[in-house]
């Protein structure tokens, strides 16, 4: 049944994602936020995995929550579920290539959709950095917390270095070191 | 036409399988970071689609749902060596990430409750909040610009927030967006035809 229920959800999540990388991610975070499959900071912690090792993003995602949800089978079904709707629907493109192309309701629907992802892409990261930003809730307790201030600082230091266009693997290994030093030399608790 | 026998075929499916496989091994950072490299195997050092052809499949790839990577392999695939094609194509372009992606989940799992672990997420989380902001530029710098797309995505941001409210699933705000980009478009095409 979860295998199944792995496969159901990663299909509908790749045959409703248009455009790459993140834009599955409103999708994901809505699926495996209420399936109760993953956490917020889970998802924030996954895409530094898939962040740092080779392929999409989305495949990437499929597998670890498979994997955690239901071993290698999980894994499998997961995958592929987010594989199949992409290989079926290209396979009838490819079949009417040149018809597809220059459909107008194609083009029409397509005007759309990318700048709605635009829009959906914004709330997932408005709602994930609220996480990041406020662990234990917005409040005014928060300009006391030190760690607060370290994550301000942090987040800020590595979007300029984002712009300055360092390596995302850069980026997470430096994060990382000074998460770690942080963390011991303030004594944040976790 | 169709020889499923023909031993250059079956070579063709071999290696459309290794080619995408080594696509998939070593490219990092999603699937727009592995444009040039198809570009590189499959126009440049093989006959298997022309210069033309390859930005109509990548085209087709983008507005086609799912990952850009799975849709281009699945594509060409297909041209260069139909069903099979695709189908080899597309394993190879996935099989590297499973595996990877199974070995650091079960790796991560013994790891996990370590403290420095902990820290070092904790710190990573910033971090990855920032390559988010800049992807989201990155969208945003791409996407068409104008008054009516810059209204579609601030609707969709608004209804988001609503929509969670109640409990509605986001496909729905996807399905009013094509609608809406779609009737927009046949107005203006209405507007320029007079």
């Amino acid at each position: 049944m979860k295998l199944l229920m792995l496969f159901a959800t990663f299909f509908k999540v790749g045959l409703f994602t248009f455009g790459g990388g993140y834009a599955m991610l409103p999708l994901i975070q809505e699926e495996v936020l209420n399936l109760g499959w993953a956490t917020y900071e889970e998802i924030l912690n996954f895409i530094a995995v898939s962040e740092s090792t080779p392929g999409p993003f989305a495949i990437n995602m499929a597998t670890f929550i498979g994997s955690r949800q239901g071993g290698i089978l999980g894994a499998a079904c997961a995958t592929l579920g987010v594989v199949l709707p992409s290989f079926i629907v290209i396979l009838i493109v490819a079949k009417i290539f040149d018809k597809f192309k220059k459909n107008s309701v194609v083009q029409g629907c397509m005007s759309g959709l990318k700048p709605a992802v635009i829009g959906l892409i914004g709330y997932a990261i408005f709602s994930v950095g609220t996480e990041v930003f406020f662990p234990s809730g917005i409040s005014f307790s928060v300009f006391s917390d030190i760690s607060f201030y370290v994550v301000l600082l942090l987040f800020t230091a590595m979007t300029v270095c984002c712009f300055k266009k360092l390596h995302p693997i850069l980026i997470i290994c430096i994060s990382a070191a000074i998460g770690i030093g942080a963390g011991y030399a303030l004594g944040i608790p976790v | 036409m169709k020889k499923t026998n023909d031993p250059s075929k079956l070579n063709k499916i071999l290696s459309l399988f290794w080619v995408f496989f080594k696509i998939g091994a070593f490219t990092f950072g999603g699937g727009y970071a592995m444009i040039p490299l198809i570009q590189k195997e499959v126009v440049e050092s093989r006959p298997w689609i022309t210069d033309d052809d390859i930005l109509e499949i990548f085209a087709i790839a983008e507005s086609t749902p799912g990952p850009i990577a799975i849709n281009s392999a699945t594509f060409v695939g297909y041209r260069v060596a139909g069903f099979f094609g695709s189908m080899f194509a597309t394993i190879g372009v996935v099989l590297p990430s499973f595996v990877i992606i199974l070995v650091i989940s079960f790796l991560l799992q013994g790891f996990e409750n370590y403290r420095a672990v902990k820290y070092a997420f904790w710190g990573i989380r910033a971090g990855v909040m920032a390559l988010l902001v800049k992807a989201w530029w990155g969208m945003f710098k791409k996407c068409p610009k104008g008054i009516i797309p810059y209204s579609i995505a601030i609707f969709a941001f608004i209804a988001v927030i609503i929509f969670k409210m109640y409990n509605i699933s986001i496909l729905f705000i996807l399905i009013m967006c094509a609608v809406i980009g779609l009737v927009s478009s046949i107005i203006a095409k209405r507007r320029s035809a007079k």
